[in-house]
C-alpha cells in the first residue's frame, strides 16, 4: 500500500494538563530528530495527534524508526483520498483486501470533523460496509473485537483511512524529565537502567570510567557501542568517559582488600555527582539491582550513597537478572553485553569484597588517597563524544571489510 | 573451450580470488583471539556472516560455517539423529539424492535408524502425498533436495512445507546445493524449513567451504567438537579467506539474479529445442518450470555416456556423465534408475550444467558439435 501520511496517537501526555504543549513540542523534535534523513516528510505535532504527511516516502523504514520513540501510545498509516465516496470505497476495498484471510470479520469506525460533509458517519459506515461486504468475498461485519477496523477520517483536507494500528514505544517523549546521567559498565544492566530512564523522558548522558591498560580499547568500544544503541531512543546522546586508572591503583595500593571495591564505589560516585552538576544534571542512573551483587546490597549503598545528596535512581532495582535479560534482549543490548572483555569493575576485584561495609569504616579508609587531588586530575581527563544510531565502534574497519565483500 | 559442467563445480571467480588473497595476507588473526589482529578477524567474520544472512532472508545467528556441502547434508542428517533419538529413529528422504544424504542415511540404518525413501515421479519428482503417508510417529526428520543435480528437477518445497506444518516437531531440510541463485529461492527459504544446505564452490567461491541455514531455535547435535566455534556448533577454526570470498561470491550470484536465469532459461531452451529433433535423443530435464534453468539431462541411446563426454571433450566441450560423483565409478544415474527408466538408457545418459557466464553463442557451438557427433555415433553403431 502507497500511505500517504502515517497519524500519530500520544501516549499518556494526553493527561499531563499545563505541560501538554511542551510535552507536544518535544515529542514533535524527537520525531523530527528521529526521521531526519527523510527529507520529504512534513511533521504536524497538533493539539490532539500528529501527522506525518509521507510525500512518497517509505513508510515501512518511517514505521521502524517511530516504533523506538518514547511518548507514541500508537500509531496508523493511512491514505488520503478527495472526498469524493467513490474514491473512498475503491482505496477502502484495496485496504482491506491486503489484509484479508478467510474467516476475517470487520468494522468501520468512521469520524467527521468536517461537517459539512454530505453524508454523516452512520450514513458513511453503512454504505462503506456495503462496498467492502459486495466486493470481498465471505467477509462479515462484527461490532465486537473485529480482526479489521478500517477507520475513516473526514477532514476539511480530505478523507483518511487506516487499517492497521502499532504499538508505539509508550512512556515520555525523550528530554521532558530533564538530564540525568548514566553509569553505563559494558554489563547487562546498566544499559537496561539508561533505557528505562529514557522511557521516562530522561535525556540521558553515558558516562563509562576506562582503566587503560587494564581495561582494553575493545572495552570502551563495547561501550561506546551500547551508547550508541540507546541513541535509537534519543536519536543521539553523549558519551563521557572518564579516566579511572590513576584512581584505582591508588586506592589498591593504600586500601585494605575488603574495602577496596567500596571505597572505588565512593570515588565513582563522587566523580558523578561533580560532572553531573557541571553538566545542569539532576539525578544519577545505576543499572543496580538489590543483592545481586557485593556492591548493591543496602549496607553498601549506605556506604557509597554517603558521597552525593543527588538522586540516585535505579531503574532496575527490584528487577530479577532474569527479568532484565529479557529487556536487554528486546533493546537489542544482551548479545553486546555479553562480549567478554574486563571492565573497570571487575578488574582488581577482591575475591571477598565486604557485602556489608560499614559506613565509618569506609570514610576512614577513604582519607586515606588523596581524594581532592585524584578527582582533579580524572575530571581534566574527561572526553565527551556525540554519539548516534547506527554507528560502529566494535568494527572499526567495517568499510573497509564491506569492500572486500 | 565451453564448460558445461557447473553442476560439478564452477570457476572460483577472480573478484572472490582477490578478496581470498587479501584476506589471506592481511587478516590472517585467528578470530577467536583476544588481541586486536583477532578482533579484527572476528568483525570480518560476522561482517560475511551478516551479510550472507541478509541475501538469503536470515538471521546471523542462523548461519552456520561448514566446509561445504558433504559436510552439511552430514551434519543436519547425523545431527538430527543424534539429537532427537529420544523421541523417535524415524527418517524420511527421497530417492533420488544426493550420496551425502543417501549414504548418511544408509549409515544411520545399520545403527537401528529406520529410513523411508520416497518414489518419484517420470520426471524425477516425489508428491505431497506420498510424503504425508510415509510420516510417523517418530519421524524425525525430512530431508529433501531443492534441485536434482543429475536431472535438475525442482521438488515441491512448498507442499512438503504444507504437509509439515502439520507435523512441528519433525525437522524439515533441504539440500540446497544445485538450487541457489536459480531464480527459486522463495521455496528453499520457505516459511516451514528449519535447515539448509549450501555449498560455496558451486558459485564460484573457493573449495572447502559452505554454510549452513538453522532456523533459530532448532537445535542440531555438533558432528565437529572442540573449541567452540560457530557458537559452539561447529568447532575447527574459520577458514575466513574462504567464507568472505563465499559471502562475496553470494553478493555477485544474486546480483541481478533473475536476468541470468532468464539467460541460463534460453541456453537450455535452444539445445533443448534442437537435439529433441533427433530420434535416438531421450531428454530427461524439461525445459518447464519444473526444473532449473540450467541442468539438460539427456541421451543418445546406444551410445555409453563416457564416450558421449570424451567425444565431446575433444571438441574442447566439457559436460558430464550425470553427476561427477558417480561419473568415475561406472554406475548408472541413481536419479534416473529412481525414475525407473531402463539400466542401458541410465548408463548412457550425459548431463550439461549451465551458469551465468555461458552464451548463446556457446549453445550455437554447442549444437553445430552435437550434430557431428550424433552423425559419427550413428554410422558406428547401427542401433543409434
Amino acid at each position: 500500500m502507497q500511505y500517504t501520511e502515517i497519524m500519530v496517537r500520544y501516549g499518556e501526555l494526553s493527561t499531563k494538563g499545563k505541560n501538554r504543549r511542551n510535552f507536544i513540542d518535544s515529542l514533535g523534535r524527537n520525531v523530527r530528530k528521529a526521521l531526519h534523513d527523510f527529507p520529504e516528510l512534513k511533521v504536524h505535532a497538533n493539539r490532539d495527534r500528529m501527522h506525518i504527511m509521507l510525500n512518497g516516502e517509505d513508510s515501512a523504514k518511517v514505521m521502524d524508526r517511530l516504533k523506538l520513540v518514547f511518548g507514541i501510545q500508537n500509531f496508523s498509516p493511512s491514505i488520503r483520498v478527495d472526498q469524493d465516496m467513490d474514491a473512498v470505497y475503491k482505496t477502502a476495498v484495496e485496504m482491506v483486501r491486503a489484509q484479508y484471510q478467510p474467516g476475517m470479520t470487520f468494522k468501520i469506525n468512521t469520524r467527521r470533523s468536517d461537517h459539512k460533509f454530505e453524508y454523516d458517519t452512520n450514513e458513511i459506515n453503512d454504505m462503506l460496509g456495503g462496498q467492502i461486504l459486495d466486493h470481498v468475498d465471505g467477509i462479515k461485519v462484527q461490532m465486537k473485537h473485529p480482526d479489521i477496523v478500517l477507520r475513516v477520517e473526514v477532514r476539511l483536507n480530505g478523507i483518511f483511512l487506516s487499517s492497521e494500528t502499532i504499538q508505539g514505544a509508550g512512556g515520555l517523549p525523550v528530554g521532558t524529565a530533564g538530564k540525568g546521567m548514566l553509569m553505563l559498565s559494558g554489563g547487562i544492566d546498566s544499559p537496561v537502567a539508561g533505557y528505562l530512564g529514557m522511557k521516562r523522558g530522561v535525556n540521558m548522558e553515558m558516562v563509562h570510567f576506562f582503566s587503560p591498560p587494564y581495561t582494553s580499547e575493545q572495552a570502551l568500544a563495547k561501550a561506546k557501542q551500547l551508547a550508541s544503541t540507546l541513541a535509537s531512543y534519543s536519536g543521539s546522546v553523549k558519551f563521557i568517559q572518564i579516566p579511572f586508572t590513576e584512581i584505582q591503583e591508588e586506592i589498591k595500593e593504600k586500601v585494605p582488600e575488603g574495602y577496596l571495591m567500596t571505597v572505588q564505589r565512593r570515588l565513582m560516585m563522587r566523580l558523578m555527582d561533580a560532572i553531573t552538576r557541571k553538566r545542569n544534571g539532576k539525578a544519577i542512573f545505576n543499572g543496580e539491582s538489590l543483592g545481586q551483587v557485593a556492591s548493591q546490597t543496602m549496607d553498601s549503598m549506605i556506604a557509597i550513597n554517603d558521597v552525593t545528596t543527588l538522586p540516585v535512581l535505579r531503574p532496575v532495582i527490584s528487577m530479577d537478572k532474569t527479568e532484565i535479560i529479557k529487556v536487554a534482549e528486546d533493546i537489542n543490548t544482551y548479545d553486546l553485553s555479553i562480549m567478554p572483555f574486563e571492565d573497570c569493575c571487575t578488574i582488581f576485584a577482591p575475591p571477598a569484597p565486604k557485602t556489608h561495609p560499614k559506613l565509618d569504616r569506609a570514610r576512614a579508609y577513604e582519607e586515606r588517597i588523596d581524594v581532592d587531588g585524584l578527582m582533579q586530575r580524572a575530571m581534566d581527563g574527561i572526553t565527551i563524544t556525540e554519539i548516534k544510531p547506527g554507528e560502529n565502534y566494535m568494527n572499526a574497519q567495517e568499510d573497509v571489510f564491506a569492500e572486500l565483500l | 573451450m565451453i564448460y558445461f559442467d557447473n553442476s560439478a563445480t564452477t570457476q572460483a571467480a577472480p573478484a572472490v580470488l582477490e578478496t581470498y588473497t587479501k584476506v589471506s595476507q592481511k587478516i590472517w588473526g585467528n578470530p577467536s583471539s583476544l588481541h586486536s589482529f583477532g578482533e579484527n578477524a572476528f568483525h570480518l567474520l560476522e561482517q560475511s556472516r551478516q551479510q550472507i544472512a541478509t541475501l538469503i532472508g536470515a538471521k546471523p545467528n542462523e548461519i552456520f560455517f561448514t566446509s561445504g556441502g558433504t559436510e552439511g547434508d552430514n551434519w543436519v542428517v547425523k545431527g538430527t539423529a543424534m539429537e532427537k533419538r529420544t523421541f523417535g529413529k524415524h527418517l524420511i528422504t527421497t530417492a533420488v539424492e544426493h550420496p551425502a544424504i543417501h549414504n548418511s542415511m544408509e549409515q544411520l540404518k545399520e545403527l537401528g535408524f529406520d529410513v523411508t525413501y520416497l518414489p518419484v515421479d517420470a520426471e524425477g519428482r516425489i508428491s505431497a502425498a506420498d510424503l504425508k503417508a510415509a510420516i510417523r510417529p517418530d519421524t524425525i526428520l525430512v530431508s529433501t533436495m531443492a534441485v536434482n543435480n543429475e536431472i535438475g528437477t525442482i521438488q515441491p518445497l512448498l507442499e512438503v512445507a504444507d504437509v509439515l506444518k502439520a507435523y512441528p516437531k519433525i525437522h524439515f531440510h533441504v539440500d540446497a546445493v544445485q538450487g541457489i541463485g536459480k531464480g527459486i529461492q522463495d521455496l528453499i527459504m520457505n516459511d516451514r524449513v528449519d535447515f539448509v544446505t549450501f555449498s560455496g564452490h558451486k558459485f564460484h567461491a573457493p573449495r572447502g567451504i559452505g554454510f549452513i541455514y538453522a532456523r533459530q531455535g532448532r537445535k542440531l547435535a555438533p558432528l565437529m567438537t572442540g573449541g567452540g566455534q560457530e557458537s559452539n556448533w561447529r568447532s575447527g577454526t574459520e577458514n575466513l579467506p574462504a567464507i568472505a570470498g563465499m559471502a562475496k561470491a553470494l553478493r555477485l550470484l544474486l546480483t541481478d539474479e533473475d536476468q541470468k536465469v532468464a539467460r541460463e532459461r534460453a541456453i537450455k531452451q535452444r539445445i533443448y529445442d534442437h537435439i529433441k529433433t533427433f530420434p535416438k535423443v531421450t531428454i530427461f530435464s524439461q525445459p518447464t518450470a519444473g526444473f532449473a534453468p540450467h541442468i539438460l539431462c539427456f541421451t543418445i541411446n546406444g551410445v555409453r555416456g563416457e564416450t558421449i563426454v570424451h567425444a565431446f571433450e575433444d571438441q574442447g566441450v566439457y559436460i558430464s556423465t550425470t553427476s561427477a560423483c558417480s561419473s568415475k565409478k561406472h554406475l548408472a544415474s541413481s536419479t534416473l534408475m529412481a525414475m525407473h527408466v531402463q539400466e542401458n538408457v541410465a548408463t548412457s545418459a550425459v548431463r550439461i550444467s549451465l551458469d551465468e557466464n555461458n552464451t548463446l553463442a556457446e549453445a550455437d557451438e554447442f549444437i553445430k558439435i552435437f550434430d557431428k557427433l550424433y552423425h559419427k555415433f550413428s554410422k558406428i553403431n547401427a542401433d543409434a
